[in-house]
């Protein structure tokens, strides 16, 4: 892969962002954090005391505050990856289009009918089942 | 020689497992999504598949960021899905065919691709959901798993076309094969959907109708982007197309028939699809 090609990866991963080696180093704590949410036992030990789990996990200052604010962009900025993230979400109540909403600054209602507009880009002939024989070997 | 019966690809998303619970199919929101799997069942019950080769990713229930593997093959005797954190049922086990994981398991080191070998491994809803959609209200599934784990989740991401070569080898490695199993290759996950950042809620159903239409005749156009790429224009879990084009991979260079084609916006926060492809 030439240089070129590998610098507009590395441009790509900082402008969508994609979560590589700098953000999974940044957010190890607070995934480590959202992971443990797989078991129930200590989903429900964070909502009895949410700052002794977090301090258990040695949570940044800057993950414990976006932890405590509910705010999502700044757990992804501190490092989080949304895979994980979701867990803590579950324990909120809060689904991906909560999430989505939260993000976007849209009320769920928005999110969800942005969503759906979506669809309008689809060609009518796109959603129909084929039954096509490509007699082709690749 | 196993015998490659077909190639099953589906979305995953969680919320189809909701769905199922809840009983949505018939709703009009879901109804269009669970429409495509009525012919992939009636296919199904011909056809018989004894083992399921399904390449799919983690999504923080098997895996962690302590250790990442770029690739995972899962050699157990038996694969347990759990609780993921977020209400879904915990669906039901599944049998493994572990000499035939680790036949697979040397057959791609010696093709040098150095996976990683996994005697324990859970699967999550990437792997439960599709089987739940396939073979619905099962008492017990009625194939055996080789579960093939990629990494989507921490980049670097393997490429489009490492993916693919990968599931070629794969192919070489179920041709090699003693057994005469008849092998159902299954890739999870996408379509295009991106759940996080300001982007959250992108779709691109031109490059998602751009794979669907090259998978079966074409894969390796599917290869000319970088992971990054794929990023870019699928979202960032819409990368998880990099599942379906190593089972495409593994179905073979054959010339396929698409038995049956779906293709839906939105379910949940995704552009979803479902493919059939038999050998032509
Ligand atoms: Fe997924």
């Amino acid at each position: 892969m030439s240089v070129d090609l590998v610098s507009d990866d590395m441009q790509r991963r900082r402008a969508i962002p994609l979560f590589d080696g700098g953000l999974a180093r940044r957010g190890f704590a607070l995934n480590a954090m959202c992971f443990s949410f797989n078991d129930r036992a200590n989903r429900e030990a964070f909502v009895a005391d949410e700052e002794a789990y977090c301090a258990k996990f040695g949570l940044t200052p800057e993950q414990r505050d976006a932890v405590a604010r509910r705010d999502v962009l700044a757990m992804l900025e501190a490092g989080g990856n949304v895979y994980y993230l979701a867990k803590l979400a579950g324990i909120f109540g809060l689904g991906v289009q909560d999430l989505g909403a939260l993000q976007t600054g849209m009320s769920v209602d928005e999110f969800k009918a942005m969503l759906a507009r979506w669809a309008d880009k689809v060609p009518a002939d796109a959603r129909v089942a084929l039954c096509a024989n490509f007699g082709e070997a690749v | 020689m196993a015998k490659i019966i077909g190639g099953y690809f589906t979305s995953h998303v969680p919320g189809i497992g909701g769905a199922i619970v809840r009983g949505d199919q018939e709703t009009p929101y879901w109804k269009p999504f669970f429409a495509g799997f009525p012919p992939i069942r009636e296919w199904l019950a011909e056809a018989k598949p004894d083992v399921a080769v399904v390449f799919s990713n983690d999504h923080g229930l098997n895996f962690f960021l302590d250790t990442m593997p770029t690739f995972a093959v899962g050699a157990a005797a038996q694969y347990d899905n759990a609780d993921e954190g977020w209400g879904l049922p915990v669906y039901k086990s599944f049998a493994g065919h572990p000499a035939l994981s680790w036949h697979v398991i040397d057959a791609l080191v010696r093709d040098e691709f150095d996976i990683t070998t996994c005697q324990k491994m859970l699967v999550d809803h990437a792997v439960s959901i599709p089987f739940e959609l396939i073979y619905p209200g099962a008492e017990s599934w009625p194939i055996k798993l080789v579960p093939i784990s990629i990494n989507t989740v921490q980049y670097p991401l393997p490429s489009p076309k490492r993916c693919l070569a990968l599931g070629r080898a794969v192919h070489r490695a179920l041709t090699s094969w003693g057994g005469d199993e008849r092998v159902l290759v299954c890739g999870t996950g996408g379509l295009s959907h991106q759940l996080d950042g300001p982007r959250a809620g992108f779709m691109n159903p031109e490059y998602d109708l751009f794979c669907l239409d090259n998978l079966a005749a074409h894969p390796d156009a599917l290869t000319g982007h970088s992971a990054e790429q794929v990023a870019e224009l699928a979202g960032t879990q819409g990368v998880e197309i990099l599942n379906w084009i190593a089972a495409r991979g593994a179905m073979g260079d054959a010339a396929m028939c698409e038995v049956s084609r779906n293709y839906h916006i939105p379910i949940s926060n995704t552009a979803a699809a479902s493919l059939l492809l038999e050998p032509a």
